[in-house]
């Protein structure tokens, strides 16, 4: 992983927008045609991803929250999943 | 049996439209304009959706922009905290009405498209349309929402489907459905003009293949299935009353868009009941969900926890009993049906069969015009 990547500054792709949907108690991604309901880990990760952290920022913040130091693999594994399905910009 | 939440609400602000498509999903009997629900009334619409959890709002027709409080709508749908979409086929939109939705908080805007060339596009719209459509798709992008389109493909305008992508994507599409049509409403009274023959579909397919590969993350390609050519249904709005719900300009609460071509059924409307209970309680929305309702071949099929008996507005109109599988399976005893019409409309000697992509124009029962030769005449709104 390059270190310019980590420093990018990552967000959703537009219009996709993050919401906590207080009827099911869960974070849902909204976009045009579909919702997806994102397990508490994806929420997590989605809504540190404001156009403002970068990449190492969010994999940091995420780590003092859960209170491990190895979640850097995970993290990134998931980025590039969500850029793929067209949830954040791309970013690498 | 427990109700889940539904996730999306259709809103059919009006049937009233410039286009005059021969494929329109909507009813051949359209709702008029002297009973459109009020502003108000779709209001008090969206606070008891957004109470019964639904999130997602797309705002449709007919042409939902001749409603001049379509504004005035999509800032309350977003108050309520809404994703809110509108499908539009642009005509009659100015750049300052699509800046005025942006302001509003539309999330998103799809436009239609009919054809790759204004003199085909123009002959299917039945309405010269194309040119206000490259204006509209020009404005979405300036007032800084990203453009997602939609084309409805059938025997006249498949054969250009590699043009109409490129089209789309010239046009600045991040987006682009390429739907199938669906037989219902219109499209059902002009289905022997529109289902392609079946080497037509799988040239089509092939193109939409290639282009997937060509514009991947550039612009998304979405290939809506012409289940008339399926062996199995499609698991229509992935199970009746399960995901989301219709309301008609008149404020009918439909399980589907299709749903008032059942004849046979009655809807609630939101000028007398709630929306939470015409959800959860009305005899319409628990008629078919789950399993109980269905009988044989679907009750002891391995298919019916993936495609719920398939279509019921298909088995309607096809069988006169909701309550059938979708003929469209081939486990079906209504299945027949459907080959009989296909074969038909794959012989050689079949009107159209032979002609150029666009040379011939079929003698469309145009929506909201009456019609010449006979067929059942529409009103015209």
């Amino acid at each position: 992983m390059m270190t310019e990547e980590l420093s990018k500054q990552l967000r959703l792709r537009r219009p996709a927008r993050l919401k906590f949907d207080e009827a099911r108690q869960t974070d849902l991604l909204l976009l045009p045609e579909r919702v997806i309901r994102l397990n508490p880990t994806a929420g997590a990760i989605l809504w540190l991803c404001d156009g403002e952290r970068t990449v190492n920022q969010i994999i940091e913040e995420l780590q003092t929250k859960y209170n491990q130091t190895d979640l850097k693999a995970d993290v990134l594994d998931f980025l590039t999943q969500a850029a793929d399905r067209g949830w954040v910009e791309t970013w690498k | 049996m427990e109700v889940a939440i539904p996730y999306a609400l259709t809103a059919e602000l009006t049937h009233r439209c410039p286009l005059h498509c021969a494929y329109c999903s909507n009813p051949v009997e359209l709702s008029r304009r002297e009973h459109e629900l009020s502003t108000q009334d779709w209001m008090n619409v969206w606070e008891e959706a957004h109470d019964l959890g639904i999130v997602q709002l797309h705002l449709t027709g007919g042409e939902p922009l001749l409603r001049p409080d379509a504004e005035q709508l999509i800032r309350r749908a977003r108050e309520l905290g809404f994703f809110v979409n509108v499908i539009t086929s642009g005509v009659g939109v100015t750049e300052k009405r699509i800046r005025q939705l942006a302001l509003a908080g539309v999330d998103s805007i799809q436009l239609s498209v009919q054809a790759p060339t204004a003199e085909l596009a123009d002959a299917i719209a039945g309405s010269r349309a194309h040119e206000s459509k490259q204006k509209a798709a020009q404005w979405i992008r300036a007032a800084g929402l990203p453009l997602h389109m939609n084309v409805v493909l059938h025997r006249q305008n498949i054969d250009l489907v590699e043009d109409i992508i490129e089209l789309c994507a010239s046009w600045g599409a991040e987006r682009l459905e390429l739907a199938n049509t669906q037989y219902y409403g219109w499209a059902y009274l002009n289905r022997q003009h529109l289902l392609p023959a079946k080497a037509q579909l799988a040239a089509a397919e092939e193109a939409y293949t290639r282009a997937k590969e060509r514009f991947g993350q550039q612009m998304e390609l979405i290939w809506v299935i012409p289940d008339y050519y399926e062996e199995f249904p499609k698991p229509c709005m992935g199970g009746w009353g399960s995901i989301s719900m219709t309301v008609t300009p008149d404020g009918k609460v439909l399980p589907c868009t299709a749903a008032s071509s059942i004849r046979t059924m009655k809807f609630d409307s939101v000028k007398e009941k709630t929306l939470k209970w015409i959800w959860e309680e009305s005899a319409a929305f628990n008629a078919y969900r789950g399993q109980d309702w269905m009988s044989e071949p679907c009750r002891s099929c391995e298919h019916r926890f993936r495609d719920f008996g398939g279509c019921r507005c298909q088995a309607y109109l096809l069988t006169g009993d909701s309550g059938q599988a979708d003929p469209v399976c081939q486990r079906s005893p209504h299945h027949h049906m459907i080959t009989e019409f296909i074969s038909t409309m794959n012989a050689e000697d079949h009107a159209g069969a032979s002609a150029e992509p666009g040379e011939l124009f079929p003698s469309y029962a145009y929506r909201g015009r009456p019609v010449m030769n006979g067929g059942i005449a529409g009103e015209n709104i």
